[in-house]
């Protein structure tokens, strides 16, 4: 739900998206970006705008992006309103992430697994010291090519093959869906996935925090991250079989955390997973922490800490749901405000003769 | 299908330019941009869910022989969405393949696979070479 | 085979002028409304009754047809999407060129009326045949409306469809590029 209606004052309303196109532009005398600059040279926070918008397109949510100057909530929701326009064609067959063709893939559970750790282009080993030669410098050099990576299997299906990972869950047959059905209690692990892969990027990695500080019991590892591109296959009805109509970038996280076993399961590792568009390490990974962390019930852990409440997280963890209604009270509450005005007046007469009374009774 | 759909309506047209004319057609269905529900699975190999939507733009045309041709591609490009329906009834037809296989989806295909290769070799130049300085346990 | 046969040619204007046709014939129960123009729909759908379904089904919307319709399958699933059901009482939309039972169609319930099921029948002619009075909502006055193509017992079961009201079952009448329709709303008297 997000509040966006408004009433009256018409004329101020244009004259404030005039200027509000006026602001976006900035000086006229600047040349105006493109939408494949900020598609290619600001590609994460068109990643974040896809994932929380809930709609693979780069192109688009480079325009959201521009149209709401850079603000990726709010281009996160001119996303999300743009997709109520467009019908649904199909359901895609389920990604095979194994087959992902890799662009980076670490674990920090065994140095040497199958395929080895394939870095691909990260920031994790620059010194975060801001490059004041970049705004002027030539084009960048070029990356490095050297042969071509080794098969890289998952380390879910590593781990599996020893017996030490927890097996699938049976496949129900159908899945939730947030965009058809509203948010309903107990949500399944489908529809928590579903909501934390397009919730705020904020709220995933704060609570994805709180279960390493003691808010919930967890000590995970990072089984695997990989990034990659992966192909999208539908089965159109009037053609009966498989079809690839393109690949997106995705993000993949396997969290792996000990369990210790109950009367009916013997000790093994459990998973947590994330996934999300574009290259989104953090999403993926603050997103596995909570998938994890969400099970605590179903894997009979106690449920004590915010991040363990699918309640509390799913009702809160949507950046859209979220900014309409905290950005509702700045709407007209006019007459809700004069009621409450009378109440204090009236309730401060009251304590105030009250006083009065008390001091007279003093006397 | 797949070829065309990870082609740009400007590539496949260039590739045109140089090959042999595309036969005549009637539109039977769009071009038109919808979206197709992208399905992960739990644990990557689990029960699947529902990551998100992706734009996706269809078409279905027909060609003066009867042939029907069919294309669904990522993303909003409707020329892209036609052209790769067309081709996709030319192919059909005996005495158009070969020529449009060597105009046009060899051509394209050679180029994708240029490009994955040349991704996979930047990938594969920040794998990390450990050196083993001492093992933890002997042996 | 109907999948040579396209839909419509610019589908926003024409779905969003079908749409305008269908609600103004729900609004004014009995009036003749022009939808369809220039449509090639399979056998044997009507101009009418192709736009009508090209404008009001989608992938979510589920539907059956009776035998009579069964050509158009295969055309409505390509341009639609809509899936097929095998029950009548399954269905959100039912094609028909004989009337349903309407009791054994979904009447939504009091939480959700709005999900009472749209029965669209084609009939060889609307302006002639038998002649019925309609009263109800969007009616100043008593409407009068012919359809060839009726059963002979239709009033008396439209009126256990309108009693039940909010719940009940949507009709709409197709007719070459003609369409009339009734809503569950309007009361019935056969003339």
């Amino acid at each position: 739900m997000a509040y966006v209606a408004v009433k009256g004052g018409e004329r101020a309303i244009d004259n404030a998206h005039a200027w509000l196109a006026d602001a976006r532009r900035g000086d006229p005398d600047l040349p105006a970006l493109t939408l494949a600059q900020i598609e290619q040279q600001l590609g994460r926070a068109v990643d974040r705008v896809m994932a929380e918008g809930a709609l693979h397109d780069r192109r688009l949510a480079a325009l959201a992006l521009m149209q709401a100057q850079g603000d990726v909530t709010e281009a996160a929701f001119l996303l999300r309103a743009y997709r109520t326009t467009l019908p649904r064609f199909a359901a895609g067959e389920p990604l095979d992430t194994a087959a992902m063709h890799l662009r980076r893939r670490v674990s920090a559970i065994y140095k040497d697994l199958p395929g080895g750790q394939m870095l691909g282009p990260t920031t994790d080993y620059t010194h975060r010291l801001l490059d004041f030669a970049l705004p002027t410098a030539s084009p960048a050099p070029a990356a490095r090519r050297t042969g071509e990576p080794k098969p890289m299997p998952r380390i879910g299906d590593i781990l599996g093959a020893e017996g030490l990972m927890e097996p699938d869950a049976a496949d129900p047959g159908s899945s939730g869906d947030l965009t058809r059905e509203p948010l309903a209690f107990p949500a399944a692990r489908d529809v928590r996935l579903q909501a934390l892969a397009r919730a705020d990027e904020g709220f995933l990695l704060g609570l994805g925090y709180s279960t390493q500080r003691g808010y919930g019991n967890t000590h995970p590892f990072v089984g695997e991250i990989r990034v990659g591109e992966t192909a999208v296959e539908i089965i159109p009805p009037e053609l009966g079989f498989p079809i690839s109509i393109g690949d997106i970038t995705l993000t993949e996280c396997q969290m792996v955390t000990q369990f210790r076993g109950s009367k009916t399961t013997p000790p093994q590792f459990t998973r947590g997973y994330g996934l999300a568009f574009g290259h989104s390490e953090r999403r993926a990974m603050a997103m596995s922490l909570l998938d994890r962390s969400l099970r605590a019930a179903e894997l009979g852990e106690d449920v004590v800490a915010p991040a363990q409440d699918v309640e509390f997280v799913l009702s809160h963890c949507d950046s859209i749901e979220a900014t309409g209604f905290v950005e509702h009270l700045k709407l007209p509450h006019y007459v809700d405000f004069q009621s409450e005005l009378e109440t204090i007046r009236r309730m401060r007469a009251d304590a105030m003769r009250g006083a009065l009374t008390e001091a007279e009774a003093a006397e | 299908m797949a070829v065309l759909a990870r082609a740009s309506a400007g590539e496949i047209e260039a590739r045109l330019a140089d090959g042999p004319e595309l036969p005549p057609h009637v539109r039977l269905r769009g071009p038109e941009t919808g979206m197709v529900m992208v399905r992960g699975r739990a644990g990557g190999s689990g029960a699947p869910f529902n990551l998100g939507e992706m734009t996706v733009t269809r078409c279905a045309v027909r060609l003066e022989s009867g042939t029907i041709g069919h294309a669904y591609v990522a993303g909003t490009d409707v020329k892209q969405a036609e052209l790769a329906a067309v081709l996709d009834a030319a192919l059909q037809d005996g005495g158009r393949q070969a020529g449009l296989q060597q105009a046009v989806i060899a051509p394209l295909a050679a180029l994708q696979a240029a490009r994955r290769a040349d991704e996979a070799a930047k990938a594969a130049a920040t794998s990390v070479e450990f050196f083993t300085m001492a093992t933890m346990r002997g042996g | 085979m109907s999948l040579d046969l396209p839909g419509f040619a610019d589908p926003v204007a024409q779905a969003q002028g079908c749409f305008r046709a269908v609600l103004n014939a729900l609004s004014r129960p009995g009036r003749l409304c022009e939808a369809g123009a220039g449509l090639t729909p399979p056998t044997p759908l009507d101009a009418a009754t192709g736009a009508v379904l090209l404008t009001l089904l989608d992938g979510d919307t589920t539907l059956w047809l009776d035998a009579a319709c069964g050509a158009a399958r295969e055309w409505l699933a390509f341009h639609t999407g809509a899936p097929v059901c095998a029950a009548p009482a399954d269905a959100d939309f039912l094609l028909c060129r004989d009337l349903p039972d309407l009791a054994g169609v979904q009447a939504g319930s009091d939480e959700a009326p709005e999900d009472g099921a749209t029965v669209i029948l084609q009939v060889p002619a609307l302006g002639r045949g038998r002649a019925m009075r309609l009263f109800g909502p969007g009616l100043r006055d008593p409407a009068e409306l012919r359809v060839d193509g009726l059963p002979a017992g239709f009033a008396s079961s439209w009126q256990a469809n309108h009693a039940r009201f909010p719940l009940g079952v949507d009709l709409i009448l197709c007719a070459g590029t003609r369409l009339a329709a009734l809503p569950r709303s309007v009361a019935v008297e056969s003339l």
